[in-house]
């Protein structure tokens, strides 16, 4: 198809206030742009064996994904390689157009929930390597996310501890798909490690635990996918509160990054309601489900939730709270919420601060 | 309503597109099957550039299992959400009721009318024995 595109990228508008980012997917432009921080032995074994989730013997992910690489059309770097691999184009297409104050990093495709965990444990720490030296020490409003090995939750730890202090990281990253609901005691080393060294951990939608989607089985399309990310993230959460994660670590801050907030108000009423009748069988809670969720998990605003009337959205983040939003692009993929346009009109100037600046920069300790 | 000159017709065969901005407004001209489409570059929902996503033909359904693919080369899929308009009028397929794309009328004039005026010739110099795409924005 002869298509003429505009030479410069379109920003639609020019944002006088800063905001932060806080779900920013950078990408490597080759596959050996890891290798400078990866062991020889693993270039060959990347090389002879590939990366092996736990999902089946197939290539990519088990959902087609909208657009190339799940990505804005016009996102592609002028340089070339994958949309979110070229810094200078991202600042121009993102960081400066929007005045990103702070941009919040999640790798995706990284090392985790591979299945040889050594392999696993090397290119998650290749991957935080690179972000410092490709990302974060080339452009002072991107901050790093730490991504371990974390179905091994002792390599995952020491790779957490071997940050501790570096002014590069704001956070520690899972996915929301695992090979066991978070809560599990084999993820509980990385919460210990995370609480400690006084970095939030982040739950983003995705990963691969070799798990069907859904509790019954693979949906058929991908807009199944996009949905199930919710109730993925329901269980993750369900999880972390009802084995007592919050009571065991109890200073732990958690993101839900890229699953919507909607749904947790009436998760939060149900664990209540059941926990009443049920609370015999988890004597180790101290406290109602939704006292834990309140107090310890913020919430990305990408997919920002949109009802038909605005009033039912702003009941939704009372009950959250303004101070627990983070605002987020998801850039460069597709469902990129522009910030201009995701708040509807009638919000407080303190509450619009807090919700594209302020909770980011407390959260995640940014002066 | 003042009419541009966009481009002489052999510079837009079919299937293709052109990004121009007129006064201050970013703007795609489209010729789909030999017919001139404008469209303003900016998608209604959030401001992505619009006319810059892949054109698609509209997929549609009387019943579950049975798919009809139509009006193929005719729709614009927004390169950011995927929203999907119709080149020939801006109605959405999403949400037809609350969004449309601006659309604006593009009629090709032969050379010796685009010189008596009133045009504004935005990129390209006219001449007389040639016909132009022109657009009343």
């Amino acid at each position: 198809m002869n298509v003429q595109f505009r030479a410069e990228p379109s920003a639609s508008v020019s944002l006088k206030t800063a905001i932060a980012d806080c779900d920013i997917h950078p990408a490597r432009a080759t596959k050996d742009e890891l290798y400078p921080f990866l062991a020889k032995r693993w270039h060959s074994h990347l090389e002879t064996y590939g990366i092996q989730a736990y999902h089946g013997m197939m290539e990519g992910p088990p959902y087609p994904k909208a657009q190339p690489n799940a990505s804005r059309r016009d996102a592609w770097p002028p340089e070339g390689g994958p949309q979110g691999s070229s810094l200078s184009f991202m600042q121009k297409q993102l960081l400066d157009p929007y005045n990103v104050a702070l941009g919040v990093l999640n790798p995706l495709a990284t090392g985790q929930g591979l299945r040889n965990q050594d392999f696993a444990g090397a290119l998650c720490a290749a991957i935080n390597d690179w972000q410092i030296e490709k990302w974060t020490s080339k452009d002072k409003r991107l901050k790093a996310s730490i991504v371990v090995a974390n179905e091994d939750g002792i390599a995952g730890a020491a790779e957490i501890r071997k940050r501790a202090g570096d002014p590069n990281f704001v956070q520690v990253l899972l996915l929301s798909r695992n090979v066991e609901p978070l809560g599990q005691r084999r993820y509980w080393p990385i919460y210990e490690a995370a609480q400690e060294i006084g970095l939030p951990v982040g739950v983003h939608a995705f990963g691969f635990g070799g798990n069907p989607l859904t509790p019954s089985g693979w949906p058929s399309f991908y807009i199944e996918e996009m949905v199930g990310h919710a109730q993925c993230q329901q269980t993750a959460l369900a999880s972390l509160v009802l084995e007592g994660v919050f009571e065991r670590y109890p200073k732990l801050k958690m993101v839900m990054i890229e699953a919507g907030f909607g749904w947790a108000p009436s998760l939060a009423w149900r664990l209540d309601k059941t926990f009443e009748k049920l609370h015999s069988e988890v004597p180790h809670l101290k406290r109602k489900p939704s006292e834990y969720i309140r107090d310890h998990i913020w919430w990305t605003t990408q997919p920002m939730e949109d009802p038909e009337r605005r009033d039912h959205l702003f009941q939704t983040i009372e009950w959250i709270g303004w101070d627990k939003l983070l605002f987020a692009t998801d850039y460069p993929h597709w469902d990129f919420d522009e910030p201009s346009r995701v708040l509807p009109a009638g919000v407080s100037d303190a509450n619009r601060e807090a919700f594209y600046l302020g909770n980011a920069k407390k959260l995640y300790g940014i002066a | 309503m003042t009419r541009h000159v966009i481009a002489p017709v052999d510079e837009l065969p079919p299937g293709t597109r052109k990004f121009l901005d007129i006064d201050g407004r970013p703007i795609a001209i489209f010729n789909i099957k030999g017919e001139f489409f404008g469209l303003l570059n900016r998608c209604p929902h959030q401001g992505a550039a619009l006319c810059e996503g892949p054109l698609i033909g509209l997929a549609q359904s009387s019943n579950p299992g049975e798919i009809e693919y139509t009006k193929l080369g005719e729709i614009i899929r927004c390169p950011w959400h995927g929203w999907e308009f119709d080149i020939r009028t801006g109605q959405s397929y999403c949400d037809p009721k609350r969004f449309r794309a601006r659309a604006y009328p593009v009629n090709v004039e032969p050379g010796s009318a685009v010189v008596k005026g009133p045009y504004v010739a935005e990129t390209i110099a006219v001449s007389v024995e040639s016909d132009y795409v022109v657009v009343d924005l």
